[in-house]
Order: C-alpha cells, then structure tokens, then sequence
C-alpha cells in the first residue's frame, strides 16, 4: 500500500500515534482525511462521526464508514472501550457539554486523543488585551457571534480538568497550525502554540 | 389457462416454503426483471427490494399503467445504478399481486383463489423467497441489496437471515420493527377494506365488484402518510379545485381531496385488496430486536463483512429518523460497517422516490466503493 505524503501536518501528528491494524474511531471526522490515510497506510478498522452531510459524502465515496452525528448526542450508543482509539480533533470547544464528552470518550475508547485551539497563546491574550473584544486570530478565524466554538479553553485549563477527573495524560504535543511541533512544557507551550495534543487513558 | 403476462418462475416445488406462521406454500410463483447482464464472476448483481405497494417494474414500464418504472430515475443504462454495468433485480414480493403467489392465486388443492385461506406471511418470508430466485438466477453472493420504506425492512431481513449472501446493504427510510403508529394507520386501511360490503371475507374474486371503495380509502389514508404537512401546504394549501369559491356541500372542493380520490382510485387498478391486507399484516408483524429480547444489535451479529449504509429523511414521520438511527446504533454495537446520513427533504415519507440529489451523492458513493471491494474480494 502506498503512503500518501499529502495529509494535513496536524493530522500526522495524530496519525503517528495510531498503532496498526486497531479500532479507531474519528468523531468529526470532515471529509475523511485522517481516517482514510489511517485504512490505507495502518489498515485500521475506523468509523467516524460527521455532522455535515458533505462531509459524509466524501467519506462515503471514499469507503469510509461515517455516521452523521455530533459528539454531544451520539456517543452514548457506543459499547464501553469498543474502540483501540477515539480521536476528538478540533471539536472539544465545539460541543455543549466537553466534560460529558470527554469522559464519554473515554468510556468508548481504550485511549483517546483530544486536540485543542490554544486559547492561551500569545497571539490571542494580546489580541484581547489591546483590542478589548474576543480575539480573532489566524487559527480563530471567526468573530463572537458566527463561531462554532462555545467553549474555548486553553491547554492549562484542559491539564486541569484531565488531573480533576483522574485522567492518565500519556502524551503531549503542542504544535503550530503548520503541524510543527513545539519543544516545551504545558507552561510555555500554554503561551506559545496554536494547538496541542494530549493522549489520554482513563 | 391463459398465459402469465408476468415474467415468473415456480419455486419451491419439491421443498415447500416454510413460513414464520407455521403453514407451508408450495409451489411459489415468483415474477421478477432482471436488467443487464449477470458477469462471469458473479460479481455484479444487486438486488432491489420494493416497497408495500410497489413492484418488480423498477426501471421498465408498468404493465398496467403505462408508468416508467417507480425507480427508473436512477436505474438504467447509464444511470447511477448502471444496468450496463450491474445485474439489477427486483421481484413482486410474496403475498402481491403482480404475478407473485398471493392471496389471488389460485389454492393447488382448490383451483380456487386463495383470498383468506391464503396464509399469513412476514418479511422474512418474503426474503426467503427472494434468497431462492437469486439462486436459480445464478447469483451466488450479492454486490448489494437495498430498498427503500418496507424495502429496506426487506434489506434487514437479509441482514439478519442471509448475512452469507451479502457484499453490502442500503436502507432507506425504514425501521426494524413497526410502531404502535404504524400498526394503528395499517389497521384503519385494513379496517377500510374489510367494511367494503365487496370484501365479502375476501371472496370477491369470482364477484363482479371488488372493494375498491375500501381500498381506495386504504390508499387515501396511507398516502397522507408518505407525505409531509409541509409538502401538502406547498403543493396544495388551501387551493380550491376548479372552482372560485367553496361550494357549501361534499364534493371535492379542496385540491387536496381531488388529489387523495384520484390517488385511491387509480390504486384499484393496479392492486388487489387481500394483498393490501396481507402485506400491512407482514409489515406489522416486524419487530426483529423483539426476536432477540429487544437487543437489535444482536440480530447483526453475523453480518460484520456486510458494509451497510442507512439513509433517513427530516420530513418523514412515518419511518423518522430515530428508527433508522436505531438501526444504524445496533449496526454498530455489532460491529458491522455502516454509514448513515438524515438527509433534508420537505417532501415526507416519499423522498427516497424522488429527486433528492444528497440521496444520490450517498448511493452513488456507497456503491462505487462496494463495487471496488467487492471485487478486490473476490481477486483475492
């Protein structure tokens, strides 16, 4: 099977921590990117979970299976640790309820990996200091009120809730956008990365 | 004896048909059309189950009618389920009246029609029938089998009975078992007929009237169910029927019941009122988690291989999204492949006929990727 090169750098990042030939399921999965580099390069058994119907029409078109769902109603039908891996990218800010999910997720997955927009970083602290209104930044590109994300959280509020609910953090990964990995521990990367990783185990 | 009109085949003569209800049919006369060619591997027939009322007529006129085919919008030479390229089949379901054994046939014992003494049947039994005629066609696994609204109850019949047999499955706007509601609507269209003085205890066949006022009212009520009360008010609002003002008495001055009429009565024409009886009974009989002690997931635990996609629509209130998604969550729990989407339509129940480009986009996706594993799985 041949490697494709062309995956969003980010999504490597994921992709590099899914073991071969396991369950993985991809809740918001857009159109399939990271799932159909999973089937084809690690030969995953993987599901995902799209809102927009787009979405789960190239995911179909590519083979995928895709449900049409969000990951505030749709998790619960799920048998516990029915999956290897559950991936919940960009979308934990998105939902209505992020610690239900959260614990859900884990509750599904034997290990979870969550990423998150840095609402920490520099760039949008400033934003906010000088300008005095919610920040918009090249990767919170949207303004207050068209937003999807309802929960903005940064990576030291997210380390909070995982110690709170007793959550292993096995790995960590703050990035760029550009999918470049940043060197650094949960303080400054709280100032300096646009996103992280965390790899999660209950 | 006059020649069938119907392209048919007799089953199940030497080995009877056992049926869920205990009794025994043999023979059975299964009328079907096929469309393209079956290949030399195989590996190209799909299967086409219809719905309550339909027929095998999916992509070739209505003998009767006239009409093109109830699915001929996308199958075809060139269309999204492409006869050139797939062996498509679709057969009059056990207990119609299309050429298909059913209640009209004639009793071996008697040389009578059937009427009531015809016995009971569900869906499953249905697809035992077409499980045989896929066989004496030469298909020894399907590319896919998939139907719409009691097509796709059909399709999990398949799921749960002849997993084996499957590459993939596609339901469209369906449910795994019937609801109170749908049992309740079946009930007074039954209950329409059955007060028709032509019904006679369903020996009317000899008789010069049919029930076809019963019947007709049967279809009037079913067909408000298949619709939306958006698409009523869209198509029709408060519209008066050729006339400037309402006429203070019963004719027909709303569109809406010129409509309904002209519906019930041409569906007389075409269907046979102990059929319309014994095909709403199947489909209420449906409950297939009540076969597993209310766990649907268990009756899929054998179709792991089978890739399956669920379709459902916003606007339809007869098969709502919930039961499709039900489907889909047990699909899941067992482990089998499936994709879903709640596709957005205003036209109710009847979507999956019409033109609804999203609905196509999924097929036309889910059968591309069958087609091609299918194939890398019978190279390998």
């Amino acid at each position: 099977m041949t490697l494709n090169p062309n995956i969003r750098p980010d999504l490597k990042l994921i992709a590099d921590l899914i073991e071969p030939n396991t369950r993985v399921l991809d809740i918001g999965c857009a159109d399939g990117e990271l799932l159909a580099f999973l089937v084809a390069n690690k030969h995953v058994d993987g599901r995902g979970i799209e809102i927009s119907q787009d979405g789960v029409n190239q995911c179909v078109a590519r083979g995928l299976s895709v449900i049409q769902g969000n990951a505030d109603n749709d998790l619960a039908e799920y048998p516990d640790q029915s999956f290897d891996m559950v991936v919940l990218s960009r979308t934990l800010q998105a939902v209505h309820q992020p610690r239900n999910v959260l614990l859900e997720l884990l509750r599904i997955g034997k290990r979870v990996i969550v990423t998150i927009p840095n609402f920490g970083q520099w760039h949008v602290r400033l934003n906010l200091l000088t300008r005095g209104r919610m920040p918009v930044t090249k990767a919170l590109n949207r303004t207050w009120y068209n937003t999807d994300n309802i929960h903005f959280c940064t990576i030291l509020d997210l380390h909070d809730l995982i110690e709170a609910e007793g959550i292993r953090l096995l790995d960590f990964v703050p990035h760029q956008k550009s999918g470049m990995r940043l060197n650094m521990g949960l303080s400054r990367a709280n100032l300096f990365a646009d996103q992280a990783l965390f790899l999660l185990e209950k | 004896m006059q020649a069938s009109p119907f392209n048919s085949i007799r089953l199940f003569e030497s080995t009877p048909l056992q049926l869920d209800g205990g009794a025994q049919l043999s023979p059975v006369d299964v009328a079907y059309e096929t469309y393209g060619a079956l290949a030399a591997d195989g590996g190209n027939a799909i299967l086409i189950c219809h719905a309550l009322t339909g027929d095998q007529y999916v992509a070739s006129p209505h003998p009767t009618t006239g009409k093109p085919g109830w699915w001929s919008r996308i199958v075809g030479p060139g269309k999204l389920i492409d006869t050139d390229k797939y062996f498509v089949i679709c057969s009059n379901v056990l207990g119609s009246c299309l050429g298909t054994t059913g209640p009209a046939s004639l009793e071996p014992e008697t040389g009578e029609p059937w009427g009531t003494r015809f016995p009971v049947i569900t869906i499953r039994d249905m697809v035992r029938v077409q499980n045989e005629l896929i066989g004496e066609l030469g298909v020894k696994k399907l590319l896919m089998v998939l139907g719409g609204s009691m097509g796709g109850m059909q399709v999990l019949e398949w799921l749960t009975t002849f997993p084996e047999k499957l590459h993939s499955a596609c339901v469209i706007a369906s449910a795994a078992k019937h609801t109170a509601q749908n049992i309740a609507f079946h009930e007074v269209g039954r209950q329409a007929v059955m007060a028709d003085p032509n019904w006679q205890q369903g020996r009317y066949y000899d008789a010069e009237m049919a029930p076809s006022k019963g019947l007709a009212v049967a279809r009037m009520t079913a067909h408000i169910t298949y619709l939306s009360e958006d698409a009523l008010t869209q198509k029709f609002g408060r519209n008066l029927q050729e006339r400037e003002a309402v006429t203070f008495g019963f004719d027909a001055d709303f569109q809406v019941e010129s409509y309904l009429r002209h519906q019930g009565s041409t569906f007389v024409d075409r269907f046979d009122a102990n059929s319309y009886l014994y095909i709403t009974r199947a489909m209420d009989y449906l409950d297939i988690p009540g076969r597993h002690e209310g766990r649907l997931a268990d009756a899929f635990l054998h179709a792991r291989h089978v890739r399956c996609c669920v379709i459902s629509f916003t606007s339809d209130w007869l098969y709502p999204t919930i039961e499709n998604k039900r489907v889909v969550h047990a699909l899941n729990a067992a482990g089998v492949p499936v994709s879903f989407a709640e596709i957005e339509t205003s036209f109710g129940h009847d979507s999956f006929l019409l033109d609804v480009p999203e609905m196509d986009r999924m097929l036309e996706g889910f059968l591309a990727t069958a087609a091609e594993t299918f194939e890398l799985e019978q190279r390998a």
